[in-house]
């Protein structure tokens, strides 16, 4: 086989797969969003975005992001920090960590709502310390604090792993160095940890953000479970229009809308985490 | 001032005695080389004087105060990496500048300091690259001038040549030289390379097994090796080794030659003599010749003396060839004596 050809063979299935299964569907919804049977149209987004629960479900979608990813940005950077200077049994750490990987997020969110539910543990834990007569109803319309709390929580306990394990990785590829120079030319820890941590983790950051926002606007499963249709997010009005209304139309917009906000995401984070002309990290 | 006293450090891993019974003492401005093979822990008693290691046992003094307890920063040193550690993320301005900006100076001081030291080095034009623009020898400028922009009281530098191709090595040894001889600071440089030693050094302290050999000036390490190690160490060629027995008092027998030698009362002694103190003559050791080779400025000739390798640097102009019997004869004044039990050097 000739050398210059054989890369592109190589990569060919793969190429094949991703336009048979995601290119092609791809094209189809967004011609399905743009289309109500009579031709190009924005008909489909109007509709969507005029409806009073859009701007509901955008704000709690940009709320629980805001409040979560920061939340596990920064405990994935310390468990990262704290993983990487364990001498012994790190790797059974790092196992324990990231369990809740292994769990669906559908079932995320029950475990979650085995604990608030009205018979929960919390409840019973609550009862039992003698802090409350009866049981509370805590994911009410009432309480609407303690379903954003809840949610947030499951999300952080759910989804750290995964930037935890990213940032694991990009740690450990900074040479000790590095620290040792830092530590000889007056850096304290803290600032160790910024000026040389921190940028040189740049691009696993960048990656474990990425994918982390991106799932943040994609959240759903674990919403569902707790908040049920308190708390209205984008995802979960994308189901609803798909199933609930059947309309594929604007279900179809929802989408392209949620992916639109993921890239501009993706573009900000990659803009904001950029490694400056000519260093190489 | 900055006279670095080490007094009785040790260093264990585990079980593993790294370092054991180290006292020395650096004098003010003095270029002291730690000199040893891998793993005999110059390396580690850098990293001790450093404060990136802490010592088992033992005190390190510096300009009068006791050093060891206290963090990098506060030691007066600055120190320049084998791998050099020059940061890929920050120019080369701010790795020069980045102990200074940790000591929070004025933006004028650093930018004053970063300049000067930078032009010393060579390197003032490379001040907006990255590392990752720079060549090794680039790159190894940038990390001396980081050092040198902190002045500190003691410059510690871990093998900070051998990742550069020889010719550059060459270059690097004399300019290192001559800037800290401008710069009044204590320098302790590592290395393996004893050449690197001799030509820099104001006195090499040689190492082997955790344990300081000899610690004196590079020609009285080269003339007088405090022990056999030292001999069998520095010098290309290394010294050669003979048994030695008695003959009488103060005389020895060295493969059939009558010597004068110590008086001791040893069974044996050890005879050894540098390649080049050997002289052709009509009476001496008879040598084989083994291996010829011509070296252009003399001929490195490789024989057998009384069953045991030995080597003699002689003049290029000989006609040997593999084979001939050689009579050599050592120079008297060169001949050292070391004792095959302690081995040390005996007088």
């Amino acid at each position: 086989m000739n050398a210059r050809f054989l890369p592109y063979v190589l990569i060919a299935p793969v190429t094949l797969f991703l336009c048979l299964f995601f290119l092609y569907p791809f094209v189809l919804v967004a011609k399905q969003a743009f289309s109500t049977g009579a031709g190009f149209t924005m008909d489909n987004f109007r509709d969507v975005v005029s409806y009073w629960k859009f701007p509901i479900s955008m704000k709690n979608t940009l709320l629980l992001a805001a409040a979560v990813v920061p939340v596990q940005l920064a405990l994935a950077l310390l468990m990262a920090t704290m993983v990487n200077k364990m001498k012994r049994g790190r790797d059974l750490v790092l196992y324990v960590w990231t369990i809740p990987l292994g769990i669906s997020d559908l079932a995320a969110g029950i475990i979650w709502l085995a604990i608030f539910e009205q018979s929960g543990f919390l409840n019973s834990m609550m009862h039992g310390l003698g802090l409350i007569d009866r049981p509370v109803n805590f994911l009410s319309y009432q309480h609407p604090g303690v379903v954003f709390l809840a949610i947030a929580l499951a999300e952080i306990w759910r989804a750290t792993a995964i930037m935890l394990v990213i940032l694991v990785a990009g740690i450990g590829l900074i040479p000790k160095e590095y620290y040792e120079a830092a530590e000889v030319f007056g850096a304290s820890p803290w600032k160790r940890f910024t000026r040389i941590t921190l940028p040189l983790l740049r691009p696993s950051l960048q990656t474990a953000l990425v994918l982390r926002v991106i799932l943040a606007f994609e959240v759903f499963a674990v919403v569902a479970a707790l908040g049920g249709t308190l708390f209205p997010v984008l995802m979960g009005e994308t189901y609803a229009y798909q199933f609930d209304l059947l309309n594929g139309g604007a279900a179809a917009a929802m989408a392209l809308i949620i992916l639109a906000i993921s890239i501009g995401f993706t573009l900000i984070i990659l803009r904001l985490l950029r490694v400056p002309k000519g260093a190489t990290i | 001032m900055a006279v670095i006293e080490i007094k009785n450090v040790a260093k264990r891993f585990g079980n593993y005695q790294a370092l054991s019974d180290i006292n020395l003492t650096i004098e003010d401005q003095e270029f002291m080389v730690l000199l040893g093979a891998s793993g005999c822990g110059k390396s580690t008693l850098l990293r001790i004087i450093a404060g990136l290691e802490t010592a088992s046992e033992g005190e390190v003094w510096i300009g009068g105060k006791r050093i060891d307890h206290l963090p990098p920063k506060d030691r007066g040193i600055a120190m320049v990496f084998q791998n050099y550690a020059v940061f890929p993320h920050l120019t080369v301005f701010e790795n020069i500048g980045f102990g200074l900006r940790m000591q929070k100076l004025p933006n004028d001081e650093v930018t004053r300091r970063v300049t000067r030291v930078a032009e010393l080095m060579h390197i003032d034009a490379l001040l907006k690259r990255y590392s990752g623009e720079l060549s090794g020898g680039q790159r190894q400028r940038v990390a001396v001038a980081r050092a040198l922009a902190m002045e500190p009281d003691v410059i510690l530098m871990d093998e900070p040549l051998s990742n550069l191709d020889a010719l550059l090595r060459m270059e690097m040894r004399a300019e290192l030289k001559g800037v800290l001889a401008e710069s009044n600071t204590t320098a302790i440089y590592v290395t393996h390379d004893q050449v690197e030693a001799m030509s820099m050094a104001d006195r090499i302290s040689v190492m082997h097994q955790g344990k300081i050999v000899q610690a004196a000036s590079p020609i009285e390490v080269y003339r007088n090796p405090a022990a056999e190690f030292v001999a069998g160490f520095i010098g290309n060629p290394p010294m050669n080794f003979l048994t030695a027995t008695p003959a009488g008092t103060g005389q020895w027998q060295v493969a059939g030659l009558a010597l004068d030698g110590p008086q001791s009362g040893a069974e044996t002694l050890n005879f050894a003599i540098r390649p080049e103190d050997l002289r052709l003559s009509e009476m001496g050791m008879q040598a084989k010749v083994k291996i010829v080779e011509p070296l252009g400025a003399h001929l490195l000739v490789t024989c057998e003396v009384d069953g045991t390798l030995f080597r003699a640097v002689l003049d290029s102009d000989l006609a040997v060839k593999r084979g001939d019997t050689l009579t050599l004869t050592p120079q008297p004044d060169r001949i050292r004596w070391f004792d095959p039990v302690s081995t040390r050097a005996v007088a």
